[in-house]
Parts: structure tokens; C-alpha cells; sequence
């Protein structure tokens, strides 16, 4: 996916990401540190996963981000310009889906999306229908346009919350938990929306407690837990963070977890019939080798790869729990 | 995906489209609908009682009920001062609590604020708009009773020449100017609460809660200013000089109580849209 063109950057800073905060900070009234520190790079023409587990203070950095909630100390900039300063410059470039749908729900689906619009003090009235169709259109929503939103099931919701971050092009679509409430099918065709923005070069900040939603659309990612940012980088080199386990499935257990042992393979776990532990740097058909001269008898050998979820564990050496 | 659209500029008559926007989706509301419904069913109310009462002849009111009602009889041109004195003190001010208190509280209440802050609306000219949405609603609800009062009146009652306060004749022609001032003044005597209520309206994530804090500190200040011993209050208090717009019916017209009251508003316009300006301004939006 990373074949997003190289735009020519508007920002101020050159090479920046597009959205770059430094040490942003914020402790609501009460000394609730919700967001601690975080220094987050997103690179430009990335599909972008935030992670972390619900109350984790995601929402709350993409509030900073979108100058609804000022932050404590340190900085964000967004496209180059410092937010919450530069809101009025910024957010018509930025499109934003922030934690589920909110609509009029005695206007239709059409007159919702044509009231936050008119919000918009820099879109072109006389294209303002026009615009509303195409992106009802591209949600699927064209035939339930005319409905009262109060009559949309939540996944009709979702995506006319979608079409609002759509009604003009931009460079950023920052969407939060854009697949809450919706089937499996509607989660797919999200994704395949969102990978097709990303081709188009828009910028995505995604965020979700979802890993293999992340894992399955995104090109880098950051993870958060309590507040602070654990990692961030492109989501392969995240995962090879955790390296994948050699697993041997074999009638020999005992055996096969000495000679694995003896040939450097650390956390070596037997459990029944599978032997499993860290894969080793060296050749793994050695380590097979090994095995079959020991006379051990050997059903299977392999890797299993490691998963984003492996590397979260790896990371927070905790599940992906509510964080309290 | 054209860059160009931004490039060519944003006419700064576009900024007008969010004014517009509020007033469609302010008047499309139900509620809005169900409280102008009111509003016009007060003087239609009062008409048909007045006709019934005098339908033998005797004179309306005794003395009693609002100002002007005595004279309804006589010319049906009077049932729109009576039916905005009738209005004035509670039902009028009522209605404008409700919309400016729900203004803001109730876009945070239903979420939608945040959609239109990074719309982004600009939170100064969010805040301007809906103030002027009130406002417009003030004179709407107005010249709703009024116009229900008119026509209330041409049906039920004479029409005709008049006669003002200080005894002098005026033509219908001229009255029918008065009443139209009459009301204009009323609108203006309501931009005091609507700032009040759009200032109460920042303070809070529910629309019921700042509905309900608006129309109470209306009563409040409706009571206080019934205690004599407050009397040093009284000038302070919005609703004190509401009723002076009976000065505009007499000649010539008696003008002190009249500034008096406007003065009053714009200074409640003033400081209250100052202080629902630097909350709004400067508050987190976690809605």
C-alpha cells in the first residue's frame, strides 16, 4: 500500500509529518493524566493505526489534534500548523469521524451532511448539493438520503458520519473506531474505503482497539496504553519486534526440549505434544537437524509468524484489557 | 481531488451559509414549531374570552387583566397590545429561554458540536450565529403573536381610529405603525434573556439543564422584582422596564422608560454574550 505519491508539502516544516506532536500533555481538571508526554510522528501518505486498549487516551489525543480540547503543555501540529492556534486554517483540510456518529436526528441523512457543510466557512456553496450526493454515493447511503437520521441503525450512522469527513478532498481523515456497529460486511467495505482514500494520497489516522483491524489496513501504527505512547513505526517492523516461536510438534517432548535447548533456543516451553520457544537467529534447518540426529521423531516443525497482538503483549507484558 | 477549489478562495459571503443553516434547522424543529403554536394561541384565547365576556353588552375587564383590554371592544386593533402585555412577561421571555438555553447545550447534548467545531465553524462565529438565531427567533415569536392578535382582532372586533393613552385620536393607518413598533420593542426587550440564556447554555452539556436553569432565573427575577424592599435591584433587573412599550401609544410618545429598557438589554446583550464568548472560547469540547 505505501505507493502513496509524494505530495508537495505546504507545511511549514518540510519533511514534518503530518501530524507531529511533541511531549502533549493532558491532565483534565481533577488530575486525571489522560494523555502523558506523547511525541507521535505521522508520516505523510500513511494509513496510520492508533492502538491502545478503550480509556487508554486515544480519544482524547485525537480531541488535542482536532482543537476541541486544548492541551496542558506540549505541542501538536497538524498538516505544519500548530492546533489548536491554527483550527480555522487547518480543519478544512481534515476530514474526522471522533468517537461515533452525532446527527440532527429530526433532519434527513442528506440535510444533515448539507447542515455541517454550510459549517464550513470555506466550502463553495454552489457545488454544496453536488458534493453531498457524491460522497452519500460513496458510503452507500444514496437511497436512504431522504430519511430522518433518528430512523438510521447504527451502521447507517457510522457511515453518514463518514460522508461528513468526505464532503471535500482532503489531506487528513482522521477517523475514530470507524467500523463500531457495523456487520462484517460493513466492516469490509470501511477497509476497502479507507484503502482506497489512501491510494488516492489522503493521509488516514485510524484508531482502534481492533489489532487485526489495524494489522489488515494500516501501514505504520502507534500504540498507547494509560496514557502514554509504547511504540510507534511501520506495522511490519512492529511485528518482527516480536520475533515469531518455533514450534515443534513432536511424540518426543522431553527430548525435543533439551536438544532445543542445547541448540540456543530460549523460553522453551513443552506443552503435550507441541514444544514451542523464541526462534533462534541461526538457520532454523540446523535446529531441524539437530532434532533428527538426537532421534527425535519430528511430526512438525515451523514458525509461527508473530502477530501485532503478539507485539502488543511483547510490549506492555499485559493482554489487551480495559485499562482501569 | 482538485487543490483548485481551495486555491480560487472562499468568498466571504459564504460565511453567511452556517446563519442560514441555524435558522432552517432552528425552525424545522418541533419544539420550535409547538412553542410559536402557543404563542399564537394566546391571543386567539383572549379574543374569543373578551367577545364572550361582552357579548351582552357590559364592558370588558372591570378594571382588571392586562393593559388595553378594556379597549378591545372598541377596536380590535388593541387586542395586539393586550395580547403582547399578556405575553411579555412570561410566555415570550419562556419561549427565548428555551431556544437560547438549548443553543449550544444541546448541539454538546446530541454530540453534533464537535462535528460542527472541526467543521470547522469557528467557535466566535458559532457563537455569533446562534446568538443572532435567538435573536431572529425573538422577533419571529413576536410578530407571531402579534399577527395572531391582528387578525384575532379584525375578525372578532371593529376596526378603526384610535385612541391613545393621552386621550388624542390617531388613524388606524398610524396605529397599525404603533403596533409595529410596539413589537419591535418587545423583540428587543427579549435580547437581555437571550444572552442570558446562550450564556447559561456554555455552562453545561444538557439542553434540559439549561432550558430549565434560563426559565428559572426568570422567575426569579419576575419575583424579585415584585418585592418592594429590592427596589434598589429593581432597575438591574431585565424584565423592569418591559412593560414601558405601553409609551409608545401615548402622543406625543413618552420615550425615557423606552431607553431606559433597550439601554438595560444592551448592557445583559453585552455582558452576558462577553461571558458566554470567553467560556465558549476557551472550553474543552468533551462531548
Amino acid at each position: 500500500m505505501g505507493e502513496a505519491p509524494a505530495r508537495e508539502q505546504e507545511s511549514a516544516h518540510p519533511g514534518d509529518g503530518v501530524v507531529v506532536t511533541r511531549a502533549l500533555t493532558k491532565r483534565y481538571r481533577g488530575g486525571q493524566l489522560a494523555v502523558d508526554g506523547l511525541h507521535l510522528t505521522v508520516p505523510e501518505g500513511s494509513v496510520f493505526g492508533f492502538l491502545g486498549p478503550n480509556g487508554s487516551g486515544k480519544t482524547t489525543t485525537i480531541r488535542m489534534l482536532m482543537g476541541l480540547i486544548e492541551p496542558t503543555s506540549g505541542t501538536a501540529r497538524v498538516l505544519g500548523l500548530p492546533m489548536p492556534r491554527s483550527a480555522r486554517a487547518v480543519l478544512p483540510h481534515v476530514g474526522a469521524l471522533i468517537e461515533g456518529p452525532a446527527l440532527y436526528g429530526f433532519l434527513s441523512g442528506r440535510d444533515n451532511l448539507l447542515r455541517l457543510d454550510a459549517a464550513d466557512p470555506t466550502a463553495d456553496p454552489r457545488t454544496r448539493r453536488a458534493r453531498v450526493a457524491t460522497a452519500l454515493d460513496r458510503v452507500g447511503l444514496t437511497a436512504a438520503a431522504g430519511k430522518k437520521a433518528k430512523a438510521y441503525s447504527l451502521g447507517m450512522k457510522q457511515r453518514l458520519g463518514l460522508a461528513a469527513a468526505l464532503l471535500r478532498p482532503r489531506r487528513l481523515l482522521v477517523l475514530d473506531e470507524p467500523t463500531n456497529g457495523l456487520d462484517p460486511q460493513g466492516m469490509r467495505e470501511i477497509r476497502t474505503l479507507v484503502r482506497e482514500l489512501a491510494s488516492d494520497g489522503t493521509t488516514v489516522f485510524l484508531s482502534s482497539h481492533l489489532l487485526d483491524e489495524i494489522e489488515q489496513v494500516c501501514t505504520h501504527a502507534a500504540v498507547m496504553t494509560r496514557g502514554r505512547l509504547i511504540t510507534q513505526g511501520p506495522v511490519a517492523e512492529l511485528s518482527a519486534g516480536a520475533r515469531g516461536r518455533l514450534v515443534v510438534t513432536t511424540p518426543d517432548p522431553a527430548d525435543a526440549a533439551r536438544v532445543l535447548k542445547e541448540q540456543g533456543v530460549a523460553d522453551v516451553v513443552a506443552a503435550g505434544d507441541r514444544v514451542t520457544g523464541e526462534a533462534p537467529e541461526r538457520d532454523l534447518a540446523e535446529v531441524n537437524a539437530a532434532l533428527v540426529r538426537a532421534g527425535v521423531r519430528v511430526r512438525g516443525f515451523g514458525v509461527e509468524r508473530a502477530s501485532l497482538e503478539d507485539a502488543f503483549v511483547a510490549l506492555t507484558g499485559e493482554g489487551f484489557d480495559v485499562a482501569g | 481531488m482538485s487543490r483548485a477549489e481551495a486555491a480560487r478562495g472562499a468568498s466571504p459571503l459564504w460565511t453567511l451559509g452556517l446563519f442560514r443553516s441555524e435558522l432552517l434547522t432552528t425552525f424545522r424543529r418541533w419544539r420550535t414549531l409547538a412553542l410559536l403554536g402557543v404563542l399564537a394561541a394566546v391571543p386567539v384565547l383572549v379574543g374569543v374570552a373578551v367577545r364572550i365576556e361582552t357579548g351582552d353588552g357590559s364592558s370588558a375587564g372591570g378594571g382588571g387583566g392586562p393593559a388595553f383590554i378594556s379597549q378591545i371592544t372598541n377596536n380590535g386593533l388593541f387586542l395586539v397590545f393586550t395580547a403582547l402585555a399578556a405575553t411579555l412577561p412570561f410566555f415570550l421571555p419562556m419561549a427565548v429561554g428555551v431556544v437560547a438555553g438549548d443553543a449550544l447545550a444541546g448541539e454538546a447534548n446530541a454530540g453534533t458540536l464537535r462535528y460542527l467545531l472541526v467543521a470547522p465553524a469557528g467557535r466566535t462565529r458559532l457563537l455569533v450565529t446562534k446568538y443572532a438565531t435567538v435573536m431572529a427567533f425573538c422577533l419571529v415569536a413576536t410578530l407571531v403573536v402579534a399577527v395572531s392578535a391582528l387578525v384575532t382582532g379584525a375578525l372578532l372586533f371593529p376596526l378603526g381610529d384610535l385612541t391613545t393613552l393621552s386621550g388624542t385620536r390617531i388613524g388606524f393607518a398610524e396605529g397599525l405603525g404603533r403596533a409595529l413598533l410596539i413589537a419591535l420593542v418587545v423583540a428587543a426587550s427579549l435580547t437581555g434573556v437571550a444572552a442570558l440564556g446562550l450564556f447559561v447554555s456554555t455552562l453545561t452539556h444538557s439542553g434540559i439543564a439549561a432550558m430549565a436553569t434560563t426559565v428559572g432565573l426568570l422567575i426569579t427575577v419576575q419575583i424579585l422584582d415584585q418585592i418592594p424592599q429590592l427596589h434598589a435591584l429593581h432597575p438591574y433587573l431585565f424584565s423592569h422596564h418591559w412593560l414601558s412599550f405601553a409609551d409608545l401609544m401615548r402622543d406625543p410618545v413618552y420615550w425615557d422608560d423606552l431607553t431606559r429598557n433597550l439601554g438595560l438589554q444592551a448592557l445583559y446583550a453585552a455582558v452576558f454574550g462577553s461571558a458566554a464568548w470567553a467560556r465558549f472560547t476557551t472550553k474543552d469540547i468533551t462531548a
